[in-house]
């Protein structure tokens, strides 16, 4: 046997430091509210301890944001602001090393993903909406589209650099000041994404970065002078916000949960296939909303795709978040590992079949095995339920309009995949499917210039590309 | 079409005649370019380190086809590359010997009688190496030369016009000929990658390879561009894997043209170890066909055990 030695990157690299503060108004302060700790996943010590904002404190960022739209950043030239979204693009691929490692300790992904997935598209979504500033006019929403003002954005804790990037680039390349909520257990990459803001030398205020719980993310959404609420997260804190701010005059955007399916004809590149399904479902641990966390395959292939699939998913390594050969790393925290552990006795009880991976697991640390439910059917609450983690549910279908029925037979509606080597009926299906984004032959692949963004309980708006820049002006 | 070796009776009904042999060729799931090429440039990434690339870099060591095709061979050449299979790093005499020497048919003998009793196998090309453009006599009677003269291993090539114009029987039956030919040596079935272009026909080739009796599927002669690839080699690998699950019977593959590096070759190994699995790290399973490729295993070898790099004077070039 080739055991391959372990190859670990430096932790050093990511400079960590034992307190991080809040960024507001061009400062790095002292927040008031209650410090939190943030934990390594993979090894359950606390890296670092940061500090939270309190009600006060987001006024004072709220009102910092305010100042630098009134004053600068509605009134900058697109070409200007564009010179300083372009700096921080350059900043963050300078620095991308530092970020990845840092990421991969707070988050608890493996290096290798936010080493060539997270940090680099990160950078992408600078570089592509700074080309958007001094261009808006031509972006179909009129000769001179308007901000809206000061956004107020909640992100998640499963891609805490790059959904920061989705939420403040397409921001500031529109002419809003920002002021955004980290997730609580991954606040590490935001902050240091604030000092090279600040290196980046914008005016202050233009982004404010403020970590804390729900409650921080609640006061800054209900604030009455944010103009502009984006929030990814879970649909049922959507559900709140969206209700919190019926009849006010803020736009809204969420990005919430998803169940997507992954639809294998008997008539794709089933090798391929096999690669799609394990990205759609192991990749980050499962932590996507649009994971293609149930899959669809054609009953005639059925039994020869599972058996390739279990051989394939018995190859990924699972361990060491800094080893660069790493394939799932930990479970974010041990609440939702908890959550998934309860969602797979559930699958158990209701009497699907589990196959798990017999790879080792870390002895510390939250770690899942790669698990695949087998005869499951729509009623299974693995069928139905958002499990956010690296657990695969298969499904069958007969025909083309029995999986068009079943993949949309779900509230929400993210994304899709569908595998066949027949271009017509990539076509039909994805004219079919209840989904924002429609994946063929491929399964999570993330471009700054193409539109993401869900149906139903999935929420509503576009991030990314020209679609993506409506949620940013008052058109 | 010639009568194929015995096969279990999932595969028996494929090479019945030339229409079955189509149909099943055809029916085989497709191979997304897009999909293949990213897995390969993602198994590409894995960090192989330590004790794991000294083993990585013996093994590789021990799967060189050592090779010279040029038309400028003579016996001293071969002579000086059988020495060099021989004990490919004089002062360091535990450096593993190479799998085998590959030569021209007319060179067999003169490989053949400086390699005897050394463990290094002789290959041998034959069938109107490298283009394959001649009569079945000519390419059996190039193959039992070969053999004759003493190769344990014969690296035949497909007729490529053939196979792209669809006429896989005549393919299928040229192979299991020479198979026959070769008796008890060794048969790798060269597809010429670079030739059949698309992977889908790369899938196709390879299965008619293993359907027709070839011990090795091979990539490439080394005379057309583009040689061996990652992607390439992952459709072949998955192809024997495949094949395995079928039969319960392991072919071998052997990559070949271009591979230059250590780094190079430890992604070869990677792939082999997760795509094939690791019954196929062996020499009998896969091979590197390769000249320059030994001499840089040498070198990082011996940055591995003496921790420090030498250069390309202290490795011996022959």
């Amino acid at each position: 046997m080739w055991e391959y030695a372990p190859a670990p990157e430096s932790r050093d690299i990511a400079n960590l430091k034992p307190n991080y503060r809040m960024f507001s108004d061009g400062q790095f302060v002292e927040g008031t509210g209650e410090p939190l700790k943030t934990v390594n996943p993979a090894t359950e010590e606390v890296l670092a301890e940061v500090s939270t904002a309190s009600t006060a404190d987001v006024d004072k960022a709220v009102k910092a944001a305010r100042r630098a739209y009134d004053r600068v950043w509605s009134k900058m030239p697109g070409t200007e602001r564009a010179k300083y979204i372009y700096r921080i693009a350059r900043l963050i691929q300078e620095r991308s090393r530092e970020l990845a490692v840092l990421e991969s300790l707070d988050n608890g992904k493996p290096i290798k993903e936010s080493r060539d997935v997270d940090v680099p598209t990160a950078a992408a979504h600078f570089f592509y909406h700074a080309g958007w500033a001094d261009k808006l006019s031509y972006a179909g929403y009129g000769p001179d589209p308007r901000p809206l003002g000061v956004a107020g954005q909640v992100i998640p804790w499963n891609f805490p650099l790059l959904m920061a990037a989705w939420k403040i680039a397409p921001a500031l390349a529109c002419g809003n000041t920002v002021v955004l909520k980290p997730a609580e257990t991954t606040p590490l990459t935001a902050l240091v994404l604030a000092e090279i803001i600040q290196q980046a030398d914008l005016p202050p205020g233009v982004v404010n970065i403020i970590p804390g719980a729900g409650d921080v993310g609640a006061s800054l959404v209900e604030h009455p002078d944010v103009n502009k609420v984006a929030f990814t997260g879970s649909t049922d804190v959507g559900k709140i916000i969206q209700r919190e701010l019926a009849g006010t005059r803020k736009k809204l955007t969420l990005e919430l949960g998803g169940k997507a399916a992954n639809v294998v004809f008997d008539d794709a590149p089933l090798d391929q296939a096999v690669e799609g399904i394990v990205n759609g479902i192991f990749f980050n641990q499962g932590h996507v909303c649009c994971a293609g966390s149930r899959l669809l395959v054609q009953e005639s292939v059925a039994d020869e795709l599972l058996e390739k699939l279990r051989v394939r998913v018995s190859t990924l390594r699972v361990g060491d978040p800094l080893d660069k050969n790493t394939d799932v790393g930990a479970i974010n925290s041990r609440e939702q590992l908890t959550k998934i552990q309860e969602l797979v006795e559930s699958g158990e009880g209701e009497g699907a079949s589990r196959w798990t991976s017999s790879c080792p697991l870390p002895d510390k640390g939250f770690f899942f095995a790669p698990t695949v439910f087998s005869n499951v059917s729509q009623a299974m609450r693995i069928a139905r339920e958002e499990i956010f983690g690296p657990v695969l549910s298969v499904l069958t279908f007969r025909t083309p309009d029995e999986a068009v029925a079943k993949a949309n037979n779900t509230p929400y509606g993210l994304s899709a995949g569908v595998w066949t080597e027949k271009g017509s009926r990539i076509l039909w299906m994805a004219q079919r499917m209840r989904a924002g984004v429609v994946w063929s032959n491929t399964f999570n692949r993330f471009d700054p210039t193409a539109p993401f963004g869900g149906y139903q309980e999935s929420g509503f708006g576009r991030e990314g590309g020209r679609t993506g820049l409506e949620a940013y002006l008052d058109v | 079409m010639a009568a194929p070796t015995t096969l279990p009776s999932a595969l028996a009904d494929a090479v019945r005649d030339e229409s079955s042999l189509r149909r099943f060729l055809h029916g085989l799931p497709g191979v997304d370019q897009v999909g293949v090429e990213q897995r390969a440039a993602g198994l590409g990434t894995r960090s192989i380190k330590k004790a794991s690339k000294l083993w990585a870099i013996d093994t590789a060591i021990s799967m060189v086809d050592l090779t010279t095709l040029e038309g400028a061979d003579t016996p001293g050449k071969v002579r000086t590359l059988a020495a060099k299979a021989r004990r490919p790093d004089p002062e360091r005499p535990d450096a593993p010997r190479v799998a085998a020497v590959c030569v021209y048919p007319d060179m067999v003998k003169t490989a053949a009688d400086e390699l005897k009793g050394t463990g290094v196998n002789v290959a041998s090309v034959a069938t109107a190496f490298p283009s394959g453009r001649s009569t079945m006599d000519i390419k059996l009677a190039d193959t039992k030369f070969a053999v004759e003269q003493g190769a344990a291993e014969v690296d035949m090539v497909i007729d490529r016009g053939a196979f792209l114009s669809g006429r896989y029987g005549l393919v299928f039956d040229e192979i299991v000929r020479v198979k026959e030919a070769c008796g008890d040596a060794h048969l790798k079935v060269i597809l010429e990658t670079g030739e059949l272009v698309t992977y889908d026909n790369v899938r196709r080739a390879s299965w008619l390879a293993l359907l027709a009796g070839g011990d090795f599927i091979k990539t490439s002669t080394g005379k057309v561009s583009p040689a061996a690839t990652l992607p390439v080699t992952h459709v072949m690998l998955q192809a024997v894997r495949d094949w395995h699950t079928l039969t319960g019977e392991r072919r071998g593959v052997k990559p070949a043209g271009g591979i230059r590096t250590t780094k190079d070759a430890i992604k070869y190994l990677v792939a082999v170890h997760e795509v094939a699995g690791a019954e196929w790290l062996n020499n009998h399973l896969f091979r590197f066909g390769a000249s320059t490729l030994l001499n840089d295993l040498l070198m990082q070898r011996r940055t591995q055990t003496d921790g420090h790099y030498s250069g390309p004077d202290y490795v011996t070039v022959d």
